[in-house]
């Protein structure tokens, strides 16, 4: 293999890829990268063996072949190349060396057999469906901060994604949830996605795919491998990724979402996420409970410290119930607060102890739950 | 200066009695500062060989060693074994030679703890910043208490002393100065039986000529340390100035500065910070059955979870301890998303630890530990898609406030009941 390619875009498509590779590896080669030549075409793969990127950038191909080197290793080399450098790099099959030359500086590297590198099969794919960048972007943003951490649940580990109704029309909604609080989010079903399965998106993946879209405008391929959807993969124009998909059973969401909570509040969502904030400053506590005493036309929020003090802030709202006290841990607050685009953020009590719906007054697609805490 | 009689409590005026003028004994108390001292170190004299002798008097005048357990050492001597050079830790075989007539009683942990308690209520009638040091020895702030006893803090401990002795037929030591330093110390001059005061105006002089290792953090090491670098009597680092000590000894140099002036500013708390909470059992027989080590462990989880309860504390790490048959501890850990203080949390985490230990291996003791602990404000808060841990919760919740209203035992999980 021998190649010439120019150091920013051979810069742009490691970085991509090498996030997937994990920083301590116990087989080696999955600290590699693979990098194959041909057509004047350099693509690039990494794994996880749970997730896979690759990319495909032009170049100037010498002569066409592909090996293994060390992710990381070669993304910090060319990091620290001079801007605007032509990299030539070369294998040698006879002594197992990729070279890399870029001006004066000549880098060998060790390299593993590209026949060892695992790839992840895909199949053929039943169902796929196009959706905009922006489109996906908003979904993993307006659910991923309520996917769960903890392993003994695992299938909340997270964004199931499924082909749903809402009032009449055809949606393709994403959920997620830890159990504290839940996150909804829907958009109008793209075409082909009718007849999908409900999948769970696992964090990583879903990290590493916000993470493309930020550097891509346009539209994303998405694609299930099979019937019984195990995998998943996102084609952005030259990158793809592929995911194995979480193999549980999403719990029945639907079911917790309360539908005749009658107390309803309209509160400035920006004043209130800063009111938020500033109260739960007091609190040095891991899981800070925000108390919100609500009354005609006005909110108290207060938070108690044993240690530290109490603080305590008044908001004028919209609200006309019953007067209410109840409590919320106040990062969970801040977290779907500060998903809230519109002027305002819609909250709808039942009782101190029911689960709370919390509405976007800016977006009617999206929906967050958050349980109470006792205070 | 009148003299305060310890075994009546009269005040003998003058200065130059050597008896009571009321009851004719000679344990007089006199002292310039004895009304003015209000800080007090309470240290029972070889608890658990005393309430062994009283339990047995047969024994009584014989040397008693309580030990023998399963490390094989001495945990407490009475003081006619300490004549023969027995001490506290001492390997047991080393003890019997010393002593070979000594009875050797095996220790009694609930008896121990039933009478410590007893003492640990009678101080806290006295005064309630009592900060047990552990189960026979404490400190107490007598400071304001002379009004409500009508009787200064050194006539109040007297007393105490007195109706320790009679009600629970043991003897303790107290020591009474202005700070938990020099209590502590004082307590341990006259034993056994002793009451010493240590006043602010012989303080100083009173340490000058003690050796270093007296000062309390100071233990062999640091007393090696210390002379090493040329100090060997108390006396010899009040020549030092606080930033220097800082300087080679770090926050012990700050201690040493203060300690060495008989400068002790720390308060008698009754509040010790709990930094962790667990529960353990050593079985009869080794164990290597994943179901019989389960319900071993759902009694201890019911035991921390019930402590965190009443600490009004939750854990947000789970440990689980297990003692192989050759006595190697092995500890698993977990932490959690959100704190918890439910037993039945704390058991399914505890379970789901236990199954990668039991893999055929004989353990010989098991034990559940809560760390991380916070105020349980807003904790263990309802779970939105996990209904039946919800359940869960509030049957445990209410299965607390029965046992709340008729006792431990009125009410359990079936988890938890004898298998026959």
């Amino acid at each position: 293999m021998k190649l010439t390619i120019e150091r920013s875009a051979l810069l742009r498509a490691l970085a991509h890829v090498q996030s997937v590779v994990e920083r301590r590896n116990t087989i080696p080669i999955l600290s590699n990268v693979q990098l194959e030549a041909a057509d004047d075409r350099l693509s690039l793969t990494a794994t996880d063996l749970d997730i896979e990127i690759q990319e495909s950038v032009a170049c100037s191909v010498q002569r066409a072949g592909a090996t293994t080197a060390s992710a990381h290793t070669l993304y910090d080399i060319v990091r620290k190349l001079p801007d605007g450098s032509a990299v030539d790099l070369t294998f040698e099959a006879s002594n197992q060396r990729l070279t890399l030359a870029a001006g004066r500086s000549r880098f060998a590297l060790a390299c593993l057999p590209r026949e060892d590198f695992p790839t992840m099969g895909f199949g053929d794919r039943p169902t796929g469906f196009r959706i905009s960048s922006e489109a996906l972007r908003k979904l993993i943003d307006k659910t991923r901060f309520a996917i769960s951490t903890e392993e003994t649940r695992y299938y909340l580990n997270g964004i199931y994604v499924h082909a749903s109704e809402s009032s009449g029309v055809a949606v393709l909604r994403a959920v997620a949830t830890d159990g504290h609080r839940l996150a909804r989010f829907e958009l109008p079903l793209p075409e082909g996605a009718a007849g999908m399965p409900g999948v769970i998106i696992p964090r990583k993946a879903v990290a590493e795919v916000r993470k493309l879209i930020d550097e891509d405008e346009g539209m994303i391929d998405v694609g299930l491998s099979d019937a019984r959807a195990t995998k998943i993969r996102f084609a952005f124009g030259d990158k793809v990724l592929t995911s194995k998909l979480i193999d549980g059973t999403f719990p029945d969401y639907t079911r917790v979402i309360p539908t005749g909570n009658d107390k309803k509040l309209s509160v400035p969502a920006k004043d209130f996420a800063e009111a938020v904030d500033r109260v739960s400053t007091i609190s040095s506590e891991k899981s800070r409970a925000v108390k919100l005493n609500l009354e005609r036309e006005r909110l108290i929020l207060s938070v108690t410290s044993p240690e530290n003090g109490s603080a305590s802030e008044e908001i004028v709202v919209n609200y006309n119930g019953a007067p209410i006290e109840i409590g919320f841990n106040a990062r969970y607050l801040l977290d779907i607060t500060g998903q809230v685009d519109g002027e305002e953020a819609q909250i709808e009590l039942a009782d101190s102890a029911s689960p709370t719906v919390v509405r976007d007054s800016g977006d009617e697609h999206s929906l967050y739950v958050l349980m109470p805490m006792r205070v | 200066m009148s003299a305060l009689c310890r075994d009546c409590g009269y005040r003998t005026p003058g200065d130059t009695a050597t008896r009571c003028g009321q009851c004719g004994r000679p344990r007089l108390l006199r002292h310039c500062e004895l009304d003015s001292l209000t800080i007090a170190h309470l240290d029972c004299d070889a608890f658990y060989a005393a309430i062994e002798k009283r339990d047995n008097p047969a024994i009584l005048n014989q040397p008693v060693i309580i030990g023998g357990g399963h490390r094989g050492v001495v945990s407490t001597c009475c003081y006619l074994a300490r004549i023969h050079g027995v001490r506290s830790a001492m390997p047991m075989f080393k003890a019997m030679k010393l002593c070979p007539d000594a009875v050797v009683i095996r220790p009694n942990m609930a008896k121990y703890v039933a009478v410590g308690r007893e003492v640990r209520e009678m101080m806290q009638s006295l005064t309630p910043l009592v900060e047990p040091l552990s189960i026979d020895e404490a400190f107490l702030d007598l400071a304001g208490t002379e009004r409500l006893h009508r009787a200064s803090p050194a006539e109040s401990m007297a007393r105490l002393v007195r109706q320790i002795e009679e009600r629970l037929s043991i003897t303790v030591s107290v020591g009474l100065s202005y700070c938990k330093f020099l209590a502590k110390i004082a307590s341990d001059l006259d034993k056994p039986r002793g009451f010493s005061v240590i006043g602010r105006q012989e303080a100083l002089s009173f340490l000058a000529d003690k050796p270093v290792s007296l000062i309390w953090g100071v233990g062999a090491a640091m007393a090696a340390r210390l002379e090493r670098d040329g100090f060997k009597r108390i006396a010899d680092l009040r020549a030092v100035d606080e930033k220097k000590l800082m300087a080679r000894y770090g926050d012990m140099g700050r201690r040493l500065h203060a300690l060495s002036r008989g400068q002790d500013d720390r308060s008698v708390s009754s509040q010790s910070i709990v930094k962790s909470i667990s529960a353990e059992t050593t079985f009869a027989d080794d164990i290597e059955d994943l179901m019989r080590l389960d319900r071993q462990l759902w009694p201890l989880c019911e035991t921390v979870a019930r402590r965190a309860k009443a600490q009004g504390m939750v854990a947000r790490t789970i440990h689980l301890k297990l003692k192989t048959r050759d006595f190697k501890t092995r500890t698993l850990s977990r932490s959690l998303p959100e704190g918890t203080q439910l037993a039945d949390v704390v058991y399914r985490h505890g379970v789901d630890l236990l199954r990668s230990a039991a893999n055929g291996t004989a353990y010989r003791l098991i034990g559940i530990g809560l760390a991380s602990l916070s105020p349980s404000t807003g904790a263990d808060t309802q779970d939105l898609i996990d209904q039946a841990s919800n359940n869960r919760a509030m049957a445990e919740r209410a299965i607390d406030r029965v046992r709340e209203k008729f006792g431990q035992k009125a009410i359990g999980k079936g988890r938890g009941l004898k298998q026959s």
